[in-house]
């Protein structure tokens, strides 16, 4: 293993998270290493969406840092972090609902497709846009998308719709994607088709941190995991070591979400 | 669109003189709520917008006044100031959202008229400002423009108006059109994949002030005076209430609005002697127009032919039946 791998991409330090009394995410620390495929799990309440919250900027964080890329980012504004390259999706699905299939991927483009204002008035920037809707053709395409670029997204199946979501992301070329719950309310044969996206996003060079119940999809495609329970860090380490792990066990155990238990024992 | 440029072209010479004037201020209020809609693309709506075109009209009148700056360029510099005076105000504004931004445009906007009101000098006081300089006429000679003439203030108005209209047209079919209807919809989804949220929202607001500003210094030197009731929050509501009869998920939603309100204004109730129970009336039209229209004027011509076709589907088969 090359010294770039064992850098850490992305790492949390003693994060913590507060609303009022209730301590979402209480000195949770964490690293990530670039090119990984990083699980995050733990039950229902756990601090897991927080934890994503807190790392692309849309809560500053009540104490500890994020380090992205080895610079402190704490508390930057979430699309100053999308602009290096630190992009997340959300859980459910998050869509502009009103536009076209490809007009979400055009929107996901945005980073690429910069233009001045006076450009845009004048149309000087027809090259830029053309190229920015061909990339957005392309990651359709990707997806398999392709053929619906021109549907309303109100007309998407749900599973259709998670993907898009996983798109819109795509398209913004990050160097590491926070999926929050891809998996859910999909089928098994739409799950079995996005575990292997996720895997070709991570051969394309994405860095990519999942949070899942599907426990069948985390442990087939994490390499690490990291489990939280309460805010707080459990438990880490390779699917086979978190698996077997009996404080995990007892966590998902413990709380209501009896998939999560079965799957995990 | 040929017909639409001869029909504005006629339609001064068809009308009496103060019908005229009436036409000048229809101009304006176009680029007024055209301008406003552009700011409601982000989603938020505003209660300072009538303010801010006072902005320009104050500045562009002051500039002229005071310091003898030619009249076409103090408008440009009037709505320049507007869109300056957005840029500031975006920064306490657009921490806020929703109910909270609507409340606090308004507060701003009752802040800058009571400074009008407040320093006597250099804006006037509650009585504003008089006797601002008109609109230079133009004499080459063979061609002489006097623009205190409301038909030749008219055609002034429809070129800046409608250049005006075709930058905002422009922008919102632009990428930065897209992305404020990406905010409006999504933001925290915009904000993911790198829209700058505050930024665009500060962008539509300047924007959408500076064209504010210039129907302002329209306002001005046509009319010769500004006083703060002019822009008080009645006007306010004339604007929202075009904006909303209107429709604003068109272009022409607004535009539509407003000149029809104007229409039901200035002729139907003038001629029924009702024209000082105007905004009675424009509440009772406001009220069945969210009742029966939700959607605003805007939706009445698809919604027609749809009925249109549905009525000619049945008696096609009215007719198939018969046979
Ligand atoms: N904005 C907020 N305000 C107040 N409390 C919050 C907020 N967001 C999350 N919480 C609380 O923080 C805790 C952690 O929630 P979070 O959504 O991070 O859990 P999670 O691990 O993502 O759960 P799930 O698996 O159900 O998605 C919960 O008790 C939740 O109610
Ligand atoms: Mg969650």
């Amino acid at each position: 293993m090359s010294a770039r791998d064992e850098r850490p991409i992305l790492e949390a330090r003693g994060l913590t998270r507060r609303f009022g009394g209730l301590v979402a995410v209480n000195d949770f620390s964490f690293s990530v290493r670039a090119g990984a495929i990083h699980g995050l799990i733990g039950p229902n309440g756990a601090g897991k969406t927080t934890t994503f919250n807190v790392i692309s900027g849309f809560y500053a964080p009540t104490a500890g840092q994020v380090f992205f890329r080895g610079l402190d980012v704490s508390g930057r504004k979430t699309s100053a972090l999308a602009a290096m390259g630190l992009v997340r999706t959300f859980q459910g699905s998050t869509l502009f609902q009103e536009f076209s299939v490809l007009d979400n991927v055009r929107v996901g483009r945005h980073l690429g497709a910069r233009a001045g204002f006076f450009s845009r008035l004048l149309g000087a920037d027809r090259r830029s846009e053309e190229k920015a809707d061909a990339q957005a053709q392309d990651t359709l395409a990707f997806f398999g998308l392709e053929d619906l670029a021109d549907e309303p997204v109100s007309n998407l199946p749900h599973g259709h719709q998670r993907m898009l979501g996983l798109a819109v992301a795509l398209a913004a070329e990050p160097e590491v994607l926070l999926l929050d719950e891809p998996f859910t309310g999909m089928n098994p044969e739409e799950t079995g088709r996005m575990m292997t996206l996720v895997q070709r996003i991570r051969d394309r060079g994405v860095t990519v941190m999942l949070v899942e119940h599907d426990m069948r999809a985390v442990m087939n495609l994490c390499d690490v995991i990291t489990v939280m329970n309460f805010g707080a860090l459990l438990v880490e380490g390779p699917p086979e070591v978190v698996r077997n792990d009996p404080a995990v066990i007892e966590a998902y155990l413990g709380s209501a979400t009896a998939d999560g238990a079965g799957d995990a024992a | 669109m040929v017909f639409l440029f001869a029909a504005l072209a006629v339609l001064p010479y068809l009308l009496s003189y103060s019908q005229q004037e009436i036409a000048v201020l229809l101009v304006i209020n176009v680029l007024l709520v055209s301008s406003y809609r552009l700011l409601t693309l982000t989603g938020e709506w505003s209660l300072g917008h009538v303010v801010i075109m006072g902005v320009g009209a104050y500045a562009s009148a002051l500039l002229a006044k005071r310091l003898g700056v030619p009249v076409p360029l103090s408008m440009l510099l009037g709505a320049g100031m507007a869109a300056a005076t957005a840029a500031i105000l975006s920064f306490p504004l657009f921490r806020m959202k929703g109910f909270y931004f609507l409340i606090g445009s308004f507060a701003a906007g009752e802040i800058i008229r009571l400074i009008w009101k407040r320093f006597t000098d250099p804006f006037g006081g509650p009585k504003g400002l008089k006797r601002i300089d008109p609109f230079p006429d133009i004499d080459a000679g063979f061609l002489s423009i006097d623009f205190y003439e409301p038909v030749n203030y008219y055609f002034l108005a429809l070129i800046v108006v409608s250049a005006s209209l075709f930058v905002l047209y422009r922008i919102e079919r632009s990428r930065i059109g897209l992305t404020f209807h990406a905010i409006h919809w999504q933001d925290r989804l915009a904000e993911s994949v790198g829209v700058d949220t505050f930024r665009y929202r500060t962008l539509a607001f300047v924007i959408a002030s500076f064209f504010a500003g210039i129907a302002g210094g329209l306002y001005a030197h046509y009319v010769g005076a500004v006083n703060p009731t002019r822009f008080s929050v009645d006007q306010m509501v004339y604007v929202l209430v075009w904006a909303v009869v209107g429709g604003t998920a068109t272009f022409y939603g607004p535009i539509l609005g407003v000149i029809v309100l104007t229409v039901v204004n200035e002729i139907v109730l003038r001629a029924l002697g009702l024209d000082t129970a105007r905004p009675l009336i424009y509440g009772a039209i406001l009220i069945l127009s969210v009742l029966y229209l939700p959607n605003g004027l805007e939706s009445l011509g698809p919604r027609l032919r749809a009925r249109w076709q549905r009525w000619r589907g049945g008696s096609a088969a009215a007719r198939r039946e018969a046979t």
